[in-house]
């Protein structure tokens, strides 16, 4: 059995993070993907990540912009940790290699994001997520000899031990369909997001909620479920991202008329302002008539140089003309608001620890929460690094003082069955994984989108509930070992139908305004009753709702403007 | 909406006795990309059809593969030019035989669907220079991955890390940006020549991410490095200059670029390579300057046996590559790639036209410009007015 002091699951940027981290303490480490860790999702954040580096800037004003994008739901004290920390972060990533824009005098140089007091988002061009995750990984080539990689193995289960703590994982390994438990003192849940229960989305493929999912079903609490960004600037249809970088660049957002009309909805900080905002701005422009025909609003970069836009935005071009037909250098190009980003997961506090010993979060898996209600541009890369490094070293130390646990075979030989009586059903027993996923994907971005209602949600549920029952007889065409992605597909369907039915029954729940929750039959914030988070743990009913308090520190909640 | 087909070349290790061709009929947006083709064909008729793929993006790099025997990302290649392209390629393999050199037509290929004469289907291959797992996934980590670790890649800084930020020139990250904007993909290693006859070369790859450290201010190992690659047999001088990789990378990192930039602090950092890789290329250059047409006798004795011409005592090894070389030049003269100078002496260019020869080299050496399209941008930016003028006027 291998065995590891720690083992990470997922290698985006919070695991490789944790990984390192870990790994610094000492202690043997494993890290685990279901995809060769290039390949993870963290690539794609395009703008940047925020840090109040500069002598003029303060980690406090970082923090109060964090706090009020949250719409007050964020923990104070985390979203301090925070942005205290992420200085010395983005130096240590410089110092390992990463190639972060540089002023005239050479040093670090920042662009302007949404929701920010000052220009303090560090980038790569509009590569920086791809260009830090290289970097670590890299590192994590390095020390070859302190980090067991596997990769491209996918998780089925956590494993506890008779007292309810983590021990370890079932994995099966994609390149031969070889089951395999793990041991592990401490695992760590570093799977991103579920964006793929919505479609369309921005996000990848694999992001499918398994960390979420597999958390939930161990035992864990769940927190903000309800919370989903959904992204100003995405491509119609497919829903490519744009990034918010082209805004902060200068780009200006414009209706079928050709108004700048953020200037009724945020004068001050106009396309700048927190996504929320932006999104909900775009979605009353399309639903009152003032979008395009294919419901998009225009986003106008043709205002920013044409040397700049090449020497900051060119994925945005390369964007444009690939997936779009648009020379983005010359013509504005049709946008919409388009799912994102999961701001819930799986509760921790602020060194990755969940309420199941042994078991850590980070990244965009974890909610702990620095987000809250909606997360600022250029926040999630420096979530991911900041909360993986901590859960990595506070994984090791609980390591150092725990004696080897043994997960039971008993697991292993359940996921084993389970899978074979996937392979099992017949063709033509039931739906085909993709026809449920679709509906999945079409059901939500309809119902639990930007603007939202009881009737939809209500909806919305009772579909994802439906489609639960559908999937356990659901029947794939592989029945093979090698490669087997089908069978893979099928194990993340069930994922990401746990994920939707927790999203659901959180935005039915919270009967206000907030963040990315707009609830058109409850339009205002109510922090008389709502400023708390919704925690959701599995009962034999569907998940249990509870409430915990929201931690403030210093920013007494205000109402919100932009 | 459009009816397309799409030809895979399939590989099911554990039910097919060898790789087959098998057509999938799929309907989609012409915009949408031959990976959303895949995938539609995978939603619907064949949950085994397996592909590596996860952003849609061309940002992730896992869909590499072979279209219409071109390699690129699956996700990036819309299907509609696919289409066109296929038109064009079906002429190319005589008849829609698809696949080139040891990966052509003998495979089974007894599934094809009935479809019109004239419309050849879009073929979609794994990656070459690879070995298959099943399908269009192929063996990654035995290759590319491999060759990447060849070459060191971790930043080897000097000493502790200064107390803020290492500060250097703003350019020098821009410079090198372009390779870390490689998303390691593999296109370029599946469509390189060089690799196809020499499995063991570095490659095009990892060679850029080379660069990516040789070109970084903050690495102390520069001259180790250069070293390292002028000396393997493997190395930078083994890139035959196709322009396959700069063909192939979705990314614009022109992997080729790369190399030659290696090669070029190379040569500046004094490394006379015992490949002779770096006189190759300079005599290359000066026998242009010379005589405007390569003198293929000239080149090996200028290459390889410098110190033999001119000489009263030339080096040992000059003489042992000479010797070493004829066997190579009696093959060149028997299949004509070498005329004998005393069979047929080198012609040399009509009048005149050596002199524009040597203004351009005069033109190359005054405007040592890089081509980064972190700079410049991808396509020529159109020349402002006032600049046109003044060129105008200065012609």
């Amino acid at each position: 059995m291998p065995t590891h002091d720690v083992l990470v699951i997922g290698a985006g940027l919070a695991g490789q993070r944790a990984a390192l981290a870990a790994a610094e303490q000492g202690v043997s480490v494993g890290i685990l993907s279901k995809v060769h860790p290039v390949r993870s999702h963290s690539n794609a954040a395009q703008g940047g990540i925020n840090a109040a580096l500069n002598p003029e800037d303060s980690w406090e004003s970082h923090a109060y912009d964090t706090v009020k994008g949250s719409d007050y739901l964020g923990d104070q004290d985390a979203i301090s940790i925070m942005c205290e920390e992420a200085p010395e972060e983005i130096l240590h990533l410089e110092h390992l290699g990463v190639t972060f824009h540089r002023n005239e005098e050479g040093r670090l140089g920042t662009r302007a994001f949404g929701g920010a007091s000052a220009a303090r988002t560090y980038y790569v061009a509009d590569i920086t997520g791809q260009a830090i995750m290289h970097v670590l990984y890299e590192q994590l080539m390095k020390h070859s000899e302190d980090v067991t990689r596997y990769e491209e193995w996918f998780c089925t289960a956590l494993a506890l031990d008779e007292s309810g703590e983590c021990c370890g994982v079932v994995t099966r390994n994609v390149a031969d369909g070889e089951m395999q438990l793990f041991s592990a003192k401490s695992v760590i849940l570093a799977t991103g997001g579920n964006g793929q229960v919505w479609k369309p989305t921005t996000n990848a493929l694999i992001c499918t909620g398994d960390g979420i999912a597999m958390a939930y079903r161990a035992g864990a609490k769940l927190m903000d479920m309800e919370m989903i960004q959904y992204h100003p600037t995405t491509l119609a249809g497919k829903g490519f991202l744009i990034t918010e970088g082209a805004r902060g660049e200068g780009a200006h957002l414009l209706n079928a008329k050709g108004e700048r009309f953020m200037e009724r909805y945020a004068p001050n900080k106009m396309e700048l302002a927190s996504r929320d905002v932006v999104s909900r701005a775009e979605q009353t422009e399309i639903e009152e008539g003032r979008g395009f025909p294919d419901g998009t609003v225009a986003l106008d970069i043709t205002v920013v140089p044409k040397k700049r836009i090449h020497e900051a935005l060119r994925e945005i071009v390369l964007v444009g003309k690939d997936f779009a037909g648009v020379d983005i250098t010359r013509e504005p190009i049709r946008i919409k608001p388009g799912n994102h980003y999961t701001m819930g997961g799986v509760k921790t506090d602020v060194d990755g620890r969940t309420d199941v010993p042994g078991l850590y979060a980070a990244g965009e898996a974890a909610c702990v929460s620095v987000h809250g209600g909606n997360r600022l541009g250029a926040n999630s890369l420096l979530d991911t690094l900041i909360f993986g490094r901590r859960s990595g070293v506070d994984a090791a130390a609980r390591a150092k003082r725990t004696e080897g646990a043994r997960p039971s075979q008993r697991v292993l030989e359940g996921e084993q069955a389970s899978i074979e009586a996937i392979a099992a059903r017949e063709k033509g027993s039931g739906r085909r994984v993709s026809e449920i996923k679709l509906e999945l994907g079409e059901t939500m971005d309809k119902h639990v989108a930007v603007f939202r209602d009881e009737a939809g949600i209500q909806q919305a549920l009772e579909t994802v509930r439906r489609l639960k029952e559908e999937a356990k007889s659901a029947y794939i065409d592989d029945k093979g070992s090698i490669f087997n992605q089908d069978m893979l597909a099928a194990i993340e369907l069930g994922y990401m139908l746990e994920c939707a039915e927790c999203s659901c029954v959180a935005a039915l729940e919270r009967r206000e305004s907030r963040g990315a929750q707009y609830r058109t039959d409850f339009p205002e914030r109510n922090d008389e009753e709502w400023l708390k988070h919704i925690d959701l743990q599995q009962g034999d009913d569907g998940p249990e709702i509870s409430y915990s308090e929201v931690t403030i520190t210093q920013w007494e909640p205000e109402e919100r403007k932009y | 909406m459009a009816e397309y087909t799409l030809k895979v070349r399939r590989y099911q290790p554990e039910t097919s006795e060898g790789p087959y061709w098998e057509e999938f009929k799929v309907d989609l947006d012409p915009s949408l990309s031959v990976l959303d083709g895949l995938l539609q064909a995978k939603d619907r008729d064949d949950g085994s059809l397996s592909v590596r793929c996860s952003c849609r993006a061309a940002i992730c790099g896992s869909c590499g593969m072979k279209i219409n025997g071109q390699s690129g990302l699956g996700c990036k290649t819309q299907i509609g030019e696919a289409q066109e392209a296929a038109d064009k390629f079906a002429h190319k393999v005589d008849g829609g035989t698809p696949g080139r050199g040891s990966e052509g037509g003998s495979i089974s290929d007894s599934s094809a669907l009935a479809r019109a004469e004239d419309v050849p289907p879009i073929v979609v291959e794994p990656m070459g220079n690879m070995p298959v797992i099943k399908d269009l996934i192929t063996d990654m980590e035995s290759t590319h991955w491999t060759k990447i670790r060849r070459v060191t890649p971790w930043l080897l800084p000097h000493g502790a890390p200064p107390e803020r930020e290492y500060v250097v020139e703003p350019q020098s990250m821009i410079d090198i940006t372009q390779s870390m904007a490689c998303i390691q993909c593999g296109a370029c290693v599946s469509s390189c020549l060089s690799m196809e006859a020499d499995p063991d070369f570095v490659g095009p790859a990892a060679l850029a991410k080379a660069y990516r450290f040789v070109g970084d201010p903050r690495d102390a190992e520069t001259k180790e490095r250069l070293h390292d690659l002028a000396e393997d047999p493997h190395g930078i001088y083994d890139c035959t200059h196709c322009f396959s990789c700069v063909d192939a990378c979705p990314k614009g990192v022109a992997p080729m670029d790369q190399i030659m930039r290696l090669r070029r602090k190379a040569g500046e950092q004094g490394i006379e390579d015992s490949n002779s890789g770096h006189h190759h290329e300079i005599a290359f250059a000066q026998i242009i300057e010379k005589k405007g047409t390569l003198d293929e006798v000239a080149l090996p004795r200028e290459s390889f046996a410098f110190g033999l011409k001119g000489k009263l005592k030339p080096s040992k090894r000059a003489i042992r590559e000479v010797l070493a070389g004829l066997p190579t030049i009696f093959r060149a003269i028997r299949t004509g790639k070498v005329r004998s100078k005393w069979i047929a002496p080198h012609h040399k260019l009509p009048g005149g036209a050596q002199d524009e020869v040597k203004a351009i080299y005069r033109h190359a050496e005054e405007h040592r410009e890089e081509f980064n399209i972190y700079i410049s941008g991808e396509e020529d930016v159109e020349p402002e007015p006032d600049e046109t003028a003044t060129e105008e006027a200065t012609a």
